[in-house]
């Protein structure tokens, strides 16, 4: 019998729709898989069986009632990122100040996925509150990457990541506040995609950076990533920042790409993304996938951003900033953690020492920056100054679109590092992200494709696709049609059965 | 404990000191939701119940803008004779307090949707006094907090914190003046008389219930004094919460005698925040800040800009009504009032419910007469503002259409007032329910006359003999007997009629 865990979304949709299996089954399958492996990985948080096993069995009495799937990826299994709310199922955030946190409403993105039939296996892990590139900065404790359990998975989003990586998941939601989709799906072989700002609705997303976060499909192949894309896209009247516009046709570019030419796609390569810092294993891999576009048919050019190399520090200005304010409600007054109420300290006496036992270290950090750079006197300098460079960052992207139609660079500078090599140096963990900012200071859409396995270290390398805003279609087109050329590669990932879960 | 305050006598404080006023008043707006969720905008309900994921500021939840909100805030600013802003945005400002959701505050900061205004105010004698106003922005209210324990009733002290969210998100504008310099002595009266004059304008608009004692219109007063011949402003103190134009009268009266005595004896005046103490007039101190409180504003970036088109601007311009001077300035001439009749009517609070009245169809010196003696001695008496008596212009032209067409005699109108007044309902209903309508079926009343004049056969005799002023001892009895409820002219002359006088 097929191992229901190896099979992509699309292949798993259509034998459930045909009714050659049930939902439940691949649901049991995927079940069976995170009791087997995730001891070993920890990319789930929470496993909701019981609610799992219910939204599989509502697809499978529609079916066998002779009805229509609710969408083409009705009955399949998904992993969502802890980050966004599930009415009555728990929602951390990664964080101890969460820990006992049930919503009492479903985020648009839940919802969206509960109408579509999609059934959600659980929660995933991630850094506290999206912060961070390695899921290190979990509350509760790392996920590991099923590559190499030594090394991270990439973050914040590693949970997401790693479940599809250890076939826990077909599917999977992330955020992407600076790359935390991208640089997860880089470093463990799979597919990521941060859609424009505004294409998919922030309500319930627990915000980070309100101006930056946007949830995105997470995927084993790029065709799986755009039928998730549809599912989860749209206008959201309860979402100001949701732009109401049609969905980019994802799946239909998807399917084009899927014929393997590119004839007439014009690529850029970003110039300042390459030479020092670049891992020369990572840099080889990218130029490889680039001479691949080229076989494809696409026209290739190299594009100078100028701007973009002030994109890390504008970042790191700009989201600590937000996250201060977002962050500020975590006060012990409505919900979540709650010390020393033991009739001895006043409420600002609680709000601060609750504050300070349930952050942890780098959400600390990030709080502080970003109450400085607010700071009266300091405002114009540093957050002032960010907001300028962001409009120079998403004029340097416009000028480029005039010339090509997507551009193309490495997604992290290297392949996954080991846990616990840049836990004590914040600069080192922050340059993962260098490659993935520029997108979402300006808001426009990239995708992270696997482009094979660095020489050197045998660790998966993702290729970065970029796009204008609203034109997410070309990174299915191009990011499909690449896929194809490169060939399979999950299936070279190191077997984690047997291990001690 | 309470500290001996010095106080300079009021005359000397004018002789020496020139008083700066700045003069920021909120109010709430009657939309039907709130300012950034569907919640009812209601005032009181039971604690909690008109909250949600928003107003709540739950992780996750997003605010949508108040069309009307929005609306009503371009109506004062243009009633206000503000330039309305083509394009404006909502900032954080960030501070911790319980009542909070957030711990900041949505509100706008250096981009107001309305600004450069005036207001032009009749102070007691006449004399107009035109005040400048430096802004008109939108913002959020907060929840209520109750303090238990302790003796002030605040936060500092208490045994513990009672929070109730349904005012939190209830749409406010903040009004806020430019400093008005020069007044001198009647300071204190300005201010009352711009507050008096805001609150009006806003009840004519029906943007707000401007209920003081409700705290849909509340006041904060900042004074400052500065010796007389310079021209630097000295340093400011801001009473909160001043709850009733009384008092924004006597607050700042207070702080001009408190601070000119702190200066007179070589002190500096603190920049704080101050109480205003209703029972004997007084401010007190409340908790100084070692630093100044920095609230961090930012950009709301939840919130997409509000860019109000021009033609919109105008079409509410259109929307705004007689504006109450303008009313006042019609009135006059209409009903040919002195300049002081026109005051009397000002200063009792009466001359726009008297337009008001005249509108609903009354006739002006009926509609004047019943506000400015029966009902100005029944606000009185029941120690509220004319303005807030339980009864409507449109319920006092009523009243005056029934004396009118006979249906009640001037007595009974007042019988009829009265039930309105207690909350028995409109006055058709009063008259039904008290069974108040005049007898005018003269059988009933010849047998009224006859019974009296049996009665008192040496009056009748008297009458007979021609001492016609004699009849009014009968016409007594019979409007006894009657219970008032008979027309006393039509008595007389069927007692005259009976008597063969």
């Amino acid at each position: 019998m097929t191992d229901l865990t190896r099979l992509t979304a699309s292949e798993l949709a259509a034998k459930i729709h045909k009714q050659e299996i049930t939902s439940v089954e691949a649901t049991k399958a995927h079940l069976d898989r995170i009791a087997e492996v995730d001891g070993a990985v920890n990319a789930f948080l929470h496993v909701d069986t019981e609610g799992a096993l219910a939204a599989a069995r509502k697809v499978d009495g529609d079916l066998a009632e002779g009805r229509e799937p609710v969408s083409p990826i009705a009955g399949v299994p998904l992993a969502l990122k802890d980050v966004l709310t599930t009415k009555g199922v728990p929602t951390t955030c990664g964080s101890k100040t969460l820990e006992n946190w049930l919503p009492p409403y479903d985020a648009t993105v839940t919802r969206r996925l509960r109408e579509a039939g999609v059934v959600i296996l659980g929660k995933t892990n991630m850094d506290e509150f999206a912060m961070g590139s390695s899921t290190e900065n979990s509350a509760y404790g790392p996920t590991r990457n099923p590559w190499d359990r030594e090394r991270i998975p990439g973050g914040s989003g590693g949970g997401s990541s790693a479940s599809l990586a250890a076939f826990e998941a077909p599917l999977a939601i992330g955020t992407d506040t600076g790359g935390s989709i991208r640089q997860p799906a880089a470093v463990t072989g799979t597919v990521g995609v941060k859609p424009t700002y505004g294409g998919v609705s922030r309500y319930g997303l627990v915000a980070f950076s309100s101006s930056l976060d946007q949830a995105g499909p997470c995927a084993r192949s790029v065709l799986d990533a755009a039928l998730l894309h549809e599912v989860i896209a749209g206008h959201d009247p309860m979402d100001s920042t949701s732009i109401d516009a049609p969905v980019p046709p994802v799946v239909t570019a998807a399917r084009a790409g899927l014929k393997g030419d590119l004839t007439g796609v014009k690529v850029g390569v970003v110039a300042e993304f390459s030479g020092e810092g670049y891992q020369p294993g990572v840099q080889r891999s990218f130029e490889a996938a680039v001479a691949q576009l080229k076989d494809l048919g696409a026209e290739v050019v190299e594009v100078s951003c100028p701007n973009f190399t002030y994109a890390l520090p504008a970042y790191y200005l700009i989201a600590p900033s937000e996250c201060s304010s977002n962050l500020a409600r975590f006060d012990a007054m409505r919900y979540g953690l709650r010390v020393a109420d033991d009739g001895t300290h006043s409420a600002e006496e609680v709000m601060s020492l609750t504050r300070e036992a349930g952050f942890g270290a780098e959400v600390k950090r990030r709080i502080m920056l970003g109450t400085y750079a607010l700071s009266s006197g300091y405002y114009d300098a540093y957050y002032g100054s960010a907001q300028k460079v962001r409009t120079l960052i998403t004029r340097d992207f416009s000028a480029a679109f005039e010339k090509v139609d997507v551009l193309v660079s490495p997604t992290t500078p290297t392949t996954a590092f080991k846990i616990g090599e840049r836990v004590d140096d914040p600069l080192a963990m922050y340059l993962a992200d260098l490659c993935t900012i520029p997108a979402n200071l300006a808001g426009n859409a990239a995708m992270s494709v696997p482009s094979g396995l660095s020489d050197e270290d045998g660790l998966p390398v993702g290729l970065q696709i970029m796009a204008p805003a609203l034109a997410d279609d070309r990174l299915y087109r191009v990011g499909a049609a690449y896929e194809v050329a490169r060939g399979p590669l999950l299936d070279r990932i190191p077997e984690l059965k047997g291990v001690s879960a | 404990m309470t500290a001996v305050v010095d106080l300079m006598d009021y005359a000397e404080v004018v002789e020496r000191y020139d008083p700066v006023l700045g003069l920021e008043v909120h109010v709430e707006l009657s939309t039907k939701t709130k300012m950034f969720c569907g919640c009812p905008n209601l005032f009181g309900g039971e604690p909690n119940t008109h909250v949600c994921p928003t107003c709540l500021g739950l992780p996750g939840a997003l605010p949508v803008v108040n069309g009307r909100a929005v609306e009503s805030a371009i109506r004062i600013g243009l009633a206000l004779n503000c330039e309305i802003a083509e394009w404006c945005r909502f900032a954080r400002k960030n501070y911790f307090y319980p009542d909070m959701p957030k711990n900041f505050q949505t509100s706008q900061y250096d981009e107001p949707i309305a600004f450069n205004g005036h207001l032009d105010v009749v102070l007691d004698d006449g004399e107009v006094v035109r005040v400048d106003i430096e802004r008109a922005h939108m913002e959020e209210d907060t929840g209520k907090s109750l303090h238990v324990g302790g003796a002030t009733g605040r936060i500092h002290g208490a045994e513990h914190s009672l929070l109730d969210y349904n005012r939190a998100g209830v749409p406010l504008i903040e009004i806020v003046t430019k400093p008005i310099v020069g007044m001198g002595e009647r300071a204190p009266e300005v201010a009352r008389a711009y507050v008096a004059a805001l609150r009006d304008l806003l009840r004519a608009m029906d943007v707000s219930d401007v209920r003081m004692d409700q705290g849909s219109l509340r006041c904060d007063a900042n004074v400052s004094l500065m010796p007389k011949g310079t021209s630097e402003f000295g340093t400011r103190t801001e009473t909160k919460n001043v709850n009733s134009l009384r008092s924004v009268e006597r607050a700042v009266r207070y702080e001009m005698t408190r601070q000119a005595a702190v200066l007179a004896s070589g002190g500096t005046v603190t920049q704080e925040t101050r109480h205003f103490q209703e029972a004997d007039g007084s401010t007190s101190a409340g908790r100084t800040k070692e630093t100044a409180e920095d609230y961090r504003y930012f950009p709301e970036p939840d919130l997409v800009p509000i860019a109000p088109s021009r033609e919109w601007v105008e079409e509410l311009r259109a929307t705004i009504p007689e504006l109450p001077w303008e009313r006042r300035k019609r009135i006059q001439a209409e009903w040919n009032l002195t300049d002081e009749e026109l005051r009397d009517l000002v200063n009792t609070g009466a001359a726009d419910l008297v337009a008001a009245t005249v509108d609903a169809g009354a006739e002006p010196g009926e509609a004047r007469s019943w506000w400015v003696q029966y009902l100005t001695q029944q606000a009185n008496t029941r120690d509220v503002e004319l303005a807030d008596l339980a009864i409507t212009p449109v319920h006092v032209a009523r009243v005056i259409e029934l004396v009118k067409s006979g249906e009640l005699t001037n007595k009974l109108a007042r019988e009829v007032v009265q039930g309105v007044l207690a909350g028995e309902g409109e006055p058709d209903e009063v008259v039904a329910n008290r069974g108040l309508k005049v007898v005018s079926d003269d059988s009933a009343l010849l047998t009224a006359v006859d019974e009296a004049l049996a009665a008192q056969p040496d009056v009748a005799e008297k009458i007979r003999g021609g001492k016609v002023q004699a009849a009014g001892a009968i016409v007594g009895a019979v409007m006894k007997a009657t219970k008032g409820q008979a027309d006393a002219k039509r008595v007389r002359e069927l007692i005259l009629e009976r008597v063969g006088a």
